[in-house]
């Protein structure tokens, strides 16, 4: 059979978009898909915008005063006034200690009988700091706004004596690039990474698997279709599906939680389609190895999913991971997705952080794209 | 040779192999065939012969270790996708789309096989015509029934015509009445467009529908040529021998083992014999001192042929032969009724299920459930089983009412479920004191039970296998023994040999009929129409109803006629239930 090469494109042009054809409509009528797609970040979204929260906010502070004076009247007030803590007036250290212990407060300021004297005669730290170190986050947390609150009375102190006071420790505390200090501005951003992998790994991962799983692999095989359209097939519908859940978080983000988006909405978008291109050459990736749908959805869930959620850097300070962690981060592509993702909304287009993240995405893009259509056979044993 | 006569397949040394698990199999072994233009050719062979690795091998998904393979013409290995332009290929599982309707599972082939636009209604109105599935279009495949599943995959295949139709067991768990539809369609193929067509089957009875057989067994061919060529050599060799003084069961018993014979087998009131040569035997060379025996020469089938030839090329071939230590006890069908089933009714929703049925099974009875599927067979086993509570009417298993004693009940039932439930990750060993853990057994008498199973369903060579790398065969025997664990004088078979090839059945068969010899009652349901043969009395049901009941013989008899002198199971079935669907 002679045909031109304009016949045989237009036969897999035929190929392609029967496939695609037949990918959306399953799309449509699986209740998983629309519920990973769509459903299951709109409950993230309310679950981390609402429900989870990493600020510490009227925290029980146990502030032991035992000999009362006007300074310390003064400090308790500030503690009182500060958003961050609901203080508690205690006489003795011990029964300050006895509730840390009972968890009725989840600190401790200690100002002892010479308070006033110290603080005036210039010598340091004339109070004690205990935290609970149970939760280690909430505890720098704890140990930072009580030194905040600390410095902001010292210096109105130093003022009104219209002299310098020693600071304990000249401790400029300033958060940058989220004013509001909340964490579901950087919360929510981050999960947009997390959703675009589940969708983007964990659901095509499996719908390949569920491919292998009912038969009809082997029955496209069997057609005159290349393994490119095959793969072609899979990761049109599903980038246009990872996308549409994107465009949902970002427009939650900023309608219902008001996260600013300082940053392009253009530059987002395309830092998405690149990783969510990742995500898609991942999840083939997976299905070349577990042709079974339970097999695929515990190995996504664990090379993809858990890691984006993790290892990112979009609940867990990288920086603050150990050295080893902090290698094994370099080859989870949702950590660079959360860099770009947090430095769009929250400080806008920063193109050093944004191009050298998108770099690292392109390449890991390119890598496991060309893996997943290297690895691919049009074969039922390799 | 011109052209037209080329082979449109064709191989030389063909061989594969495959790693399943920690095992090395050898799928095929050096095979040469060809197979001939605008023919049905069948591909014959039980399970694990290499069938549908031929067919992969031939539709370009897999890549030989050895020998060269040409499909019209073409080098599959080094051009597989020439090769699946002109190809239709339809798996044993073939992938139909559930979530999408017959339509466009129709219009994803069509653009998969690249049939232009102008080219599609003319084609689909054919194609829906033929399948009968014109009025279902738009519902989900999910929805369709099984046969009518494999009619569209079947039309999904033959979207774009191809050259060759390669079908792996296409037949296997379709209702007769869709089965026969499928070979219309077929052979309509064939005659009309000049297709060539390849197919595997493990029905010996579709073979002899075919022009032309290769039998296979092992990776290996045994032999190839027509039906009647291959038959031709059992001319004078098979013989219906019967009895009036002794039942059909104990004859088989007694001749498996008689010099001579090389195969036995239940058919109607009496049994089957091939033998070695062809004279007929003597019945003092074959039972001495035995009852009177009546021996009637008859037409070889290629049944006969193929397990011949098996024997005769395989030393150890698969069990065939009735288990010798099987109890000769009388064998005859008591009259006590051991399971009465009157009026039964089940309802869901506002379907009824099972629609007022009533039959009953006598003592050491064999009793056959048949009809297609959503007949109301699984139904019906469910409510004797005491699994599913009947909406009204009154079902007994040994005297114990199953509304009020349904436990007592099935202490005494046996049940063997359709797909086995064994435990694929455990061994034939652990499967066995699992299931005899369940069934209360404990000490010697778990240990003897387990060494009977393993002894008499001669499952000690695999003692140590996972039941995951089993033959079916094999995992068929093993979930026979679990299901006999605890002695039960009922045995409940659904399907029992759905899947599993034809000599591995009769061996199957075999012991059935040895139990039942013993006293033991079988209720069984089964979709091959062939297998009512070896019951004693069937129940034909469709749509929840009971079209009639009676022997096999009696059954088939009442559709003879002029045309057809000689109805099969097969036959009766057809024309009973179609004329079921114009009293509807």
């Amino acid at each position: 059979m002679a045909q031109g090469p304009s016949a045989r494109r237009g036969r897999g042009r035929m190929r392609l978009r029967g496939l695609i054809r037949k990918e959306s409509l399953q799309i449509l009528r699986d209740p998983s898909s629309i519920a990973i797609a769509f459903v299951l970040p709109v409950i993230l979204l309310l679950l981390f915008g609402y429900g989870v929260s990493l600020d510490a906010k009227d925290v029980p502070l146990a502030i032991v005063v035992e000999r009362s004076s006007a300074e310390t009247m003064s400090l308790e007030a500030s503690f009182a006034y500060s958003d961050y803590f609901a203080p508690q007036h205690y006489t003795s250290i011990q029964a300050a200690e006895r509730a840390l212990e009972e968890r009725r407060v989840d600190g401790i300021v200690w100002l002892r009988e010479d308070f006033a004297r110290h603080l005036l005669s210039g010598h340091v730290a004339p109070i004690g700091v205990i935290v609970d170190g149970v939760d280690a986050n909430r505890a720098r947390l704890i140990e930072g706004y009580v030194q905040g609150v600390w410095i902001s009375w010292l210096t109105q102190v130093s003022r009104a004596l219209a002299r310098e006071l020693p600071m304990p420790t000249r401790l400029e505390q300033r958060i940058w690039f989220n004013p509001a200090v909340s964490s579901t501005n950087f919360l929510v951003p981050g999960l947009i990474a997390v959703i675009m992998t589940l969708i983007g790994a964990m659901l095509t991962a499996m719908v390949v698997a569920r491919e292998w799983e009912r038969g009809t692999m082997e029955a496209l095989m069997v057609t005159p279709v290349r393994m490119r359209e095959i793969l072609l097939g899979k990761l049109i519908p599903y980038f246009i599906l990872g996308m549409g859940g994107m465009f949902l978080s970002v427009a939650m983000a900023a309608w219902l939680f008001q996260v600013p988006l300082v940053g392009s909405f253009w530059v987002l978008t395309l830092a998405s389609a690149l990783f969510m291109l990742t995500a898609l050459a991942m999840g083939l990736l997976i299905s070349i190895a577990a042709k079974n749908q339970f097999v695929a959805g515990q190995v996504a869930i664990l090379i993809s999913f858990l890691p984006a959620f993790m290892l990112s850097g979009f609940i867990f300070e990288i920086s603050a991971m150990p050295q080893v962690i902090q290698w094994i981060t370099h080859i989870v592509p949702a950590r660079y997705f959360v860099a770009i993702l947090q430095t769009l909304f929250l400080a806008g287009n920063i193109w050093p952080i944004v191009l050298a993240n998108s770099a690292a995405l392109a390449v890991m893009m390119v890598v496991f794209l060309g893996l997943a259509r290297r690895k691919t056979h049009k074969r039922l044993d390799a | 040779m011109s052209h037209a006569d080329a082979p449109v397949l064709r191989c030389q040394g063909l061989s594969k192999r495959f790693v399943v698990g920690k095992r090395l199999v050898q799928a095929l072994t050096g095979v040469a065939l060809e197979v001939r233009p605008g023919r049905v050719t069948g591909l014959i062979g039980p399970d694990g012969a290499g069938k549908t690795t031929l067919m992969r091998l031939a539709a370009g998904l897999l890549v030989p270790d050895a020998g060269t393979l040409e499909v019209l013409g073409l080098n599959v290995i080094r051009e597989p996708v020439t090769v699946q332009e002109s190809v239709g290929y339809m798996p044993q599982h073939f992938g139909l789309y559930e979530d999408l309707s017959v339509q466009e599972n129709l219009d994803l082939y069509a653009d998969l096989q690249g049939v232009p636009g102008s080219e599609r209604a003319p084609r689909y109105e054919e194609l829906l015509h033929m399948t009968g599935l014109g009025p279902f279009t738009a519902r989900l495949a999910g929805r369709l029934s099984g046969g009518m599943k494999q009619k569209l995959g079947l039309a999904c295949t033959l979207v774009h015509p191809p050259r060759l139709l390669l079908l792996d067991e296409p037949t296997v768990g379709v209702d007769p009445v869709s089965r026969r539809e499928l070979w219309e369609i077929v052979y309509r193929e064939v005659e009309q467009e000049g297709m060539s067509v390849l197919l595997s089957t493990a029905y010996l009875d579709e073979a002899e529908r075919c022009h032309e057989v290769i039998l296979m067994h092992d990776g290996r061919v045994l032999g190839t040529g027509s039906p009647k060529a291959l038959t031709a050599p059992m001319q004078g060799r098979s013989f219906l021998v019967a009895s009036p003084e002794v039942g059909k069961r104990r004859i088989q018993t007694r001749l498996a083992s008689a010099s001579g014979v090389v195969d036995t087998a239940i058919q109607g009131d009496a049994v089957r014999l091939v033998t070695e040569r062809a004279e007929t035997p003597r019945p003092d060379t074959l039972w001495s001192g035995g009852p009177q025996l009546d021996i009637t020469p008859v037409q070889p089938r290629l049944e006969d042929a193929f397990v011949a030839r098996i024997k005769a090329t395989f030393k150890d071939p698969p069990a065939t032969r009735p288990d010798p230590a099987a109890p000769t006890s009388p064998g005859t069908v008591s009259d006590e009724a051991v399971i009465t089933v009157h009026d039964a009714k089940r309802r869901f929703g506002d379907f009824y299920a099972v629609k007022g049925i009533s039959f009953v099974v006598r003592r050491g009875e064999i009793f056959g459930l048949l009809g297609a599927n959503g007949a109301g067979k699984s139904t019906t086993f469910r409510m004797l089983c005491g699994l599913l509570p009947a909406s009204a009417g009154e079902l007994k298993v040994a005297g114990h009412d199953l509304r009020h004693a349904a436990a007592k009940a099935r202490a005494r039932i046996g049940y063997m479920a359709q797909r086995f439930s064994l435990y694929v990750n455990l061994t034939v060993a652990e499967n066995l004191q699992f299931f005899s853990a369940a069934y209360g057994l404990v000490w010697a008498r778990r240990r003897a039970r387990i060494d009977w199973a393993l002894e008499s369903l001669e499952l000690t060579p695999m003692a140590d296998t996972p039941a995951s790398d089993l033959p079916l065969g094999y995992q068929q025997r093993l979930a026979l023994a679990a299901a006999l664990m605890h002695e039960p004088d009922i045995l409940f078979l659904d399907e029992p040999t759905s899947g599993v090839d034809p000599l591995a059945r009769r061996a199957f068969w075999t012991r059935i009929n040895a139990l039942a010899e013993a006293g033991v009652t079988v209720l069984v349901t089964t979709h091959f129409m062939d297998e009512a043969n070896y019951c004693d009395r069937v129940v034909i049901m469709a749509d929840g109803e009971i079209l009639a009941a009676d022997t096999p013989e009696d059954l088939k008899a009442r559709f003879r006629s002029t045309q057809n002198p000689s109805p099969t199971m097969e036959d009766a079935f057809i024309a009973l239930i179609e004329g079921h669907q114009q009293a509807a």
